[in-house]
């Protein structure tokens, strides 16, 4: 008796859960993946049209805008702040003194939310009262820094605030993985005389590699669903200049009553997160299975 | 003690919940976004008014987005199956909810009794009305194609106010030679496509109409609007650098400080100066979009009233509320925008309300009263977004006059 009972509570406590997650998750899905299919304009309606959404979808100059964004910003976004979490990861575990003072400054960013951000960089990075004023204030008045406000460089801007809000999360990810790389192996290398630097650049970052893809799927998947920094820093402007795919759904969806569209951008977002989502959950179970 | 309090609390819930279910037969519940002090001020003399006959407000304020954030919780609301009495909407919104949802109610019985077809002009029913029956009470009109500018700095710059295109230009290359901003305007896609609209008016009211109302390619990918991309280019050139994401309230408070020298935008800046303890007239003075005198582009906030099978004593009350000439210009006063019925006085309005108030007289005589694209009421919200986007990218540089007007054919087609 008690045997069943305990076979079936932990399935009885997650039932309520899983079945919300159902309903709300995959539920919502796929009723988007129908509206996508549909007229829906202002409020769902149900006359079908097939793929007609997705042929306009991809023939709007604003959706071309968001995806070359989307990809800028992806790429520099995941690169830098790989990069830049390792670099400070290697510096801090060079057991170096009051490292549980520094380790939680670079991680902080990462409590905050994207808006507190996006709104803090935006000051910051204004011509009119930011850094460039502060410079000027200074004496350095040739000092000229107005990114945010230009519409070639705005999105890098955004790539800056997100780099600053991520590389410390991504440090303390390879700084678990640098602890945990067997001293043993380190020591063998020492005795057969490797320097510092190739010992890390032969055998500690390749060791890395699992972090990396970690970093690489949580990174990918903020990029594909970044909304609220670029509301808040840029607005998606100057222009359209820092639409985003997700800012694109929203306003296609909400703002000018084109729901159809916005939802069949939803689903070309979803697709994306799948295709990095998948080949690594396969991966996983793969290594799973080996061990 | 503990306990006490909850049973406290529980109490005060219950006698909450009796208040609330034995109030809802006579109440009204509202969604609007009028939460700023002045707007909220003036949605409480409503409220009062409606209170004063025994009908009771449950406010539903949705602040932000000029609206659009009201609208996505009205959305979820009434697919929800869940409407409130009456929300504030604008324009074309108005249409697609009455076409989309039909679940509007008809308040022919009160318009009729109150004869507002003889009051309300015709530009105006066509959006208060659906198939005939009255669906919505105007609040106010405000019209966008103003310009204010700062006096002190007119007068340095030749002290006449600009009366076409080209004096335009001459006051402003004189500001600019004075050494101030001569344009205070934030990079604001809905702000561009505000001088847009007031541009394209100036380049004539049959032009207007055919670009922005009947959305003809002609007009729209045609010589007049590369010239009056032109003429927004040639502003451009008078904004500062810093522009670009600027709130409209900052662009005012330039004007209002003097490093701006005018500011082309909506009837609601005027607030702003009297907040700032400056006299029409005197510190500052607001005159038509040059070119546009006797023409008037509008957008209107109007209470829709939703069917709560079959209308209600207090959605009439409500309604006949709204439309109460006193109301009409209390409201107006503090607002800022002018009555939308064409029958109430103008004693209590200052100089620039007077003017506004004219001049809405004399566009709707003269045949001159549009809706206006930057505020959604000369075509629905997904051609106006789609202007807004050529718009906002030639304004910010992205393309040159004859590409802009190219795209605006493309986009305004594509949006359909």
């Amino acid at each position: 008796m008690t045997e069943v009972f305990q076979r079936w509570l932990p399935r009885l406590v997650l039932a309520p859960s899983f079945l919300l997650v159902l309903l709300f998750v995959y539920g919502f899905i796929l009723y988007t993946g129908y509206l996508s299919m549909t007229d829906s304009r202002m409020l769902p309606s149900y006359g079908w049209v097939g793929f007609e959404n997705y042929t306009k979808l991809f023939a709007l100059r604003h959706w071309d805008t968001a995806l070359k964004n989307l990809a800028i910003f992806g790429i520099l976004y995941i690169v830098i702040s790989s990069a830049l979490g390792l670099f400070l990861a290697i510096l801090l575990d060079q057991k170096i003194r009051a490292e549980g003072f520094i380790r939680p400054i670079y991680l902080y960013p990462m409590a905050l939310s994207f808006i507190v951000t996006g709104t803090a960089w935006k000051w910051f990075l204004d011509p009119g009262v930011g850094i460039e004023n502060t410079m000027h204030v200074w004496g350095w008045t040739s000092f000229h820094f107005d990114w945010i406000k230009n519409r070639d460089f705005a999105i890098y801007t955004v790539v800056m605030a997100a780099v600053w809000q991520s590389s410390g999360f991504v440090m303390a990810m390879f700084l678990a993985g640098l602890r945990g790389v067997d001293n043993e192996i380190i020591k063998a290398a020492q005795i057969d005389g490797a320097s510092g630097i190739t010992i890390y650049r032969r055998i500690i970052i390749p060791l890395m590699r699992p972090v990396f893809l970690s970093a690489f799927v949580v990174l990918a998947h903020l990029a594909i669903k970044a909304y609220d920094l670029v509301i808040a820093l840029t607005g998606g402007g100057p222009g359209r200049a820092t639409e985003l795919p997700a800012t694109f759904m929203y306003s296609y969806t909400f703002t000018r009553n084109q729901m159809g569209i916005g939802a069949s951008s939803a689903i070309i977002m979803l697709i994306m997160i799948f295709s990095i989502i998948v080949p690594y959950v396969y991966s996983e179970l793969r290594a799973g299975e080996q061990r | 003690m503990t306990g006490k309090r909850v049973s406290k609390l529980l109490a005060s819930a219950a006698v909450f919940g009796v208040f609330a279910t034995s109030a809802v037969a006579e109440d009204v519940e509202v969604l609007h976004w009028w939460t700023s002090g002045g707007e909220a001020a003036a949605v409480g003399v409503l409220k009062e008014d409606l209170q004063g006959q025994g009908v009771g407000w449950l406010d539903m304020p949705v602040a932000g987005g000029g609206g659009s954030d009201a609208m996505t919780v009205l959305r979820a609301r009434v697919v929800a199956g869940d409407a409130p009495t009456a929300a504030q909407m604008l324009g074309f919104d108005i249409k697609d909810w009455a076409e989309s949802t039909g679940k509007l109610a008809d308040l022919n019985a009160v318009a009729d009794e109150e004869g507002w077809d003889d009051v309300v002009p015709a530009a105006l029913q066509e959006f208060s009305k659906h198939d005939g029956k009255w669906i919505a009470a105007p609040v106010n009109v405000h019209s966008t194609n103003w310009v204010w500018i700062n006096k002190s700095a007119l007068d340095a710059a030749g002290g006449k106010a600009p009366e076409n295109w080209e004096e335009l230009i001459t006051v402003l290359d004189a500001m600019q030679a004075n050494g101030i901003t001569p344009l205070a305007h934030g990079g604001q896609a809905w702000q561009d496509a505000t001088i847009f609209d007031a541009v394209v008016l100036g380049l004539g009211a049959d032009f207007y109409k055919a670009a922005f109302i009947d959305m003809d390619e002609g007009a729209l990918g045609g010589e007049q609007m590369v010239e009056a991309f032109n003429r927004m280019e040639k502003l451009r050139s008078y904004v500062d650098d810093n522009f670009s994401g600027r709130d409209w309230n900052l662009a005012s408070a330039m004007v209002i400080e003097g490093t701006g020298g005018m500011q082309m935008m909506g009837d609601w800046a005027k607030g702003e100066f009297l907040n700032a303890g400056q006299t029409p007239g005197e510190d500052f003075i607001c005159i038509r979009f040059p070119g546009t005198q006797g023409l008037v582009t509008f957008n209107s906030d109007q209470f829709v009233m939703f069917d709560q099978g079959g209308a209600s004593e207090a959605q009439f009350a409500m309604a006949a509320s709204v439309m109460n000439p006193t109301f009409q210009s209390a409201f107006n006063v503090v607002k800022g925008s002018v009555p939308a019925r064409t029958d109430v006085s103008d004693a209590d309005f200052d100089d620039c309300g007077k003017k506004g108030m004219a001049d809405f007289a004399e566009a709707n005589a003269g045949g001159g009263l549009y809706g206006s694209m930057a505020h959604g009421h000369a075509n629905p919200a997904s051609v106006k977004n789609a202007i807004y986007d050529v718009v906002t990218a030639h304004f910010n540089g992205e393309y040159d006059a004859a590409t802009a007007a190219e795209e605006l054919v493309n986009a305004v087609l594509a949006a359909q």
